[in-house]
């Protein structure tokens, strides 16, 4: 199957190793990645943060990058879940007949990364081997919005020695929400201070998610309490073969 | 007009009231502690109701269908309601309730009125009013009551003193009721108000109510609450008068059958409230001899107006997006500025009275969805706040730097030459920043992220840059 990779704007700039990572997974289930180089946005931080008209036009360059794909593969649950929750609504509102055809035609045709492998591909055991204790934050709009269930756990699960433990309150907001950390620094630290508490208690030594939004500041985080557990997105365990080690 | 809502024109902004909220560890144990025993309680109820999810659907299709025919249900109610003996009042704005409120007392003679807990009292500011024309209101619902003794304001819109623990209370009941001596326990609390309650019942001849739901059919009122001490509002006195939301009313009785299902899960976690008071107009020789009722807008039409946020008004009042709402749960209620906290104030507020006094409540939230996820009549939460926010951006509330920097974003990511062009600008200019391999500070509005998070870099190779000598090799 030819499967063109949507690597989103941050993930490109800031975690190319996720972009890596999900290439590697899906070429060794066999499948052929495709990248399209003039992808950029799928414009969620401008329209989180009250700029509807800069997100419908990065909406309207997704689509038209992406329109002709047979299957678009998204290592980032909140920005799948910008164009599900979203895209259809904004094309309405600019009043373009075409985009919102485009939306209802392509979005089915987007999976959030743990989705593509579970009911796109029909794989639960992609090869991997991790031997790590890792547990999982459930990013909330993986978790409310694409209702991704034990996907991402499912996942984990099939990598050979890799111990999995459950992380308390999992279902509880991390605090990042994009410029929420930024414009709300205070309470969403204290936020985070509660999910790193979590995270300590599973003495898992590495924190994985859909997302590395979240991930970044979670990440962000322990790296300044110089607390030893690593955050990584599901995509670089999925890609482990064993012969590298977490850092 | 003159809409407000409590004091929240006043309030600052959400992140320094936030700040010097998060300080104050007893306050936040208090809301944490209470927070979690009712979402576990509302977990367990609602869990073991299998239609849940049909019911959610069944309150907002009603709330929305009277919605739009809001005008025919309100004149439906007043027509029933005079029928019935009850005196029906419409209240543009705060000032034109009190004054109402104030007029009936005083032609009554009255210097005293007994109150039950309600949230338009609060918007209104008629304990206030009330005073200053001589008046006094005494608060009857143990929380209200708790915050009226202490000079308090509420935090939650269910459990207004949440924010309290027993041992605040017994050291306030001590001081404020002259008692000599006071035991330790909830049950010794609630006995001293008892006492101190059970006289103004029995003495006071007017009393206040809100109303839950307003039935257009019958024109009759329904509070829901679990002390009964409402009931001895209702019941007690002579003469009774009512201020009513527009938003509360409902079509027909049979109605009440989904929202007391949805709305005691939801508040309280329990199956059903303790009392439920529903009367009509007045009945020789039972109850209130006078019935006065006020329908109150302050707001709301202009709400109403607003098609893409007017389920705002579907809202019940039942907390429960408080007690699920992660930052809710860090700041409590009085981080809000507002007598209406947590999610549903962050939009309520900000809709009801002018926007630009509470620019920062849309803000107040990471769009987690857990209030939507909760909510009983399916109020889309996240998506009024991400709403409210264009129109906070629209109006030129956003500062300058944000303004410019989300127009630099989206032409760096109006195309993928511009977007690698800007990561390699981004790689430069963080050499000035870095340190040990890691930002550990970060400049101007960005300074928050750093205060308690280091930032890895942008790396040296971005992926479509990766992907691009890959291409190449093969």
């Amino acid at each position: 199957m030819i499967i063109s990779l949507f690597i989103t704007c941050y993930n490109d700039t800031l975690f190319p190793q996720t972009g890596k990572a999900v290439v590697a997974v899906l070429e060794r289930l066999g499948h052929r990645v495709e990248f399209r180089p003039a992808q950029t946005c799928c414009g969620q931080m401008h329209y989180n943060t009250g700029y509807p008209h800069e997100a419908a036009a990065l909406m309207n360059h997704f689509l038209k990058v992406f329109r002709d794909a047979d299957t678009v593969c998204v290592p980032s649950g909140s920005c799948v879940a910008m164009m599900r929750d979203h895209f259809p609504k904004m094309a309405e509102e600019m009043g373009d007949a075409g985009a919102v055809r485009a939306c209802l035609e392509m979005l089915p045709r987007v999976y959030e990364f743990s989705e593509l492998l579970i009911d796109k591909l029909g794989v639960v055991d992609t090869g991997a081997r991790f031997p790590y204790t890792v547990t999982l934050h459930p990013t909330c709009h993986s978790l409310r919005s694409l209702q991704v269930g034990d996907r991402p756990v499912r996942l984990l699960r099939g990598v050979r020695d890799l111990t999995f433990v459950d992380l308390p309150d999992s279902d509880e907001c991390c605090g990042f929400g994009g410029t929420f950390a930024i414009k709300n620094p205070d309470v969403s630290t204290a936020m985070l201070a509660d999910k790193m508490t979590s995270i300590r208690e599973t003495q898992a030594e590495v924190v994985t998610a859909v997302d590395n939004s979240c991930l970044m500041h979670i990440g962000g985080g322990l790296n300044r309490q110089g607390v030893p557990v690593r955050a990584m997105h599901l995509a670089e365990i999925l890609a482990s073969t064993g012969a590298e080690a977490a850092r | 007009m003159s809409v407000h809502v409590g004091a929240a024109a006043e309030a600052p902004a959400f992140p320094a009231a936030a700040k010097d909220l998060l300080g104050n560890q007893q306050l936040r144990r208090n809301v944490r502690y209470a927070t979690e025993v009712i979402r576990n309680k509302r977990a367990k109820v609602v869990g073991e109701t299998p239609d849940w999810q049909e019911l959610r659907e069944a309150g907002r299709r009603i709330k929305d269908h009277v919605l739009r025919h809001l005008d025919e249900y309100l004149e439906q109610f007043e027509r029933a309601c005079t029928r019935a003996g009850g005196h029906v009042h419409w209240a543009r704005d705060a000032d034109e309730a009190n004054r109402i409120v104030i007029d009936i007392v005083k032609r009554l003679g009255g210097t005293e009125i007994i109150k039950v807990k309600t949230m338009t009292s609060d918007e209104v500011r008629l304990n206030a009013a009330l005073e200053a024309a001589g008046i006094a209101p005494y608060e009857t619902d143990l929380a209200d009551m708790i915050i009226q003794l202490g000079h308090d304001k509420p935090s939650h819109i269910v459990v207004p003193a949440l924010h309290k623990n027993k041992t605040e209370i017994r050291r306030l009941f001590l001081e404020k009721m002259k008692l000599s001596e006071l035991g330790e326990t909830a049950e010794d609390l609630a006995a001293a108000a008892r006492r101190y309650l059970r006289e103004k019942f029995l003495r006071v001849p007017i009393g206040f109510s809100g109303g839950n739901f307003a039935i257009a059919e019958s024109g009759s009122v329904c509070v829901v609450e679990s002390e009964g001490n409402g009931r001895m509002c209702v019941t007690l006195p002579r003469v009774l008068i009512s201020l009513v939301g527009i938003e509360k009313i409902v079509p027909s009785f049979q109605d009440l059958e989904v929202f007391l299902q949805l709305l005691g899960r939801s508040a309280t976690g329990e199956r059903m409230n303790p009392y439920n008071s529903i009367w009509t107009g007045v009945t020789p020789g039972d109850g209130p001899e006078e019935f006065h009722v006020i329908l109150l807008d302050n707001g709301r039409t202009t709400v109403l107006s607003d098609s893409e946020s007017r389920e705002t008004l579907d809202c019940i009042r039942c907390g429960a997006c408080l007690n699920i709402c992660p930052v809710y749960r860090q700041t409590g209620g009085h981080a809000y500025g507002s007598i209406y906290a947590g999610p549903i104030g962050a939009i309520l507020t900000p809709q009801l009275q002018s926007m630009e006094h509470s620019q920062s409540l849309p803000y107040a939230s990471s769009l987690c969805g857990a209030c939507y996820e909760v909510c009983p009549v399916k109020i889309n939460i996240p998506e009024i706040l991400i709403h409210l926010r264009a129109k906070v951006v629209e109006a030129g509330g956003a500062p300058l730097m944000e303004r410019l920097g989300m127009k630099a974003a989206a032409l760096a990511l109006s195309d993928g030459e511009r977007l690698e062009t800007a990561q390699s600008l981004a790689r430069l200019a963080q050499k000035l920043l870095m340190n040990d391999g890691v930002i550990h500070k970060l400049p101007g509005m960005l300074a928050g992220w750093t205060a308690s998070r280091d930032l890895e870099p942008v790396p040296k190779e971005s992926f479509r840059e990766w992907w691009a000598k890959r291409e190449k090799q093969s």
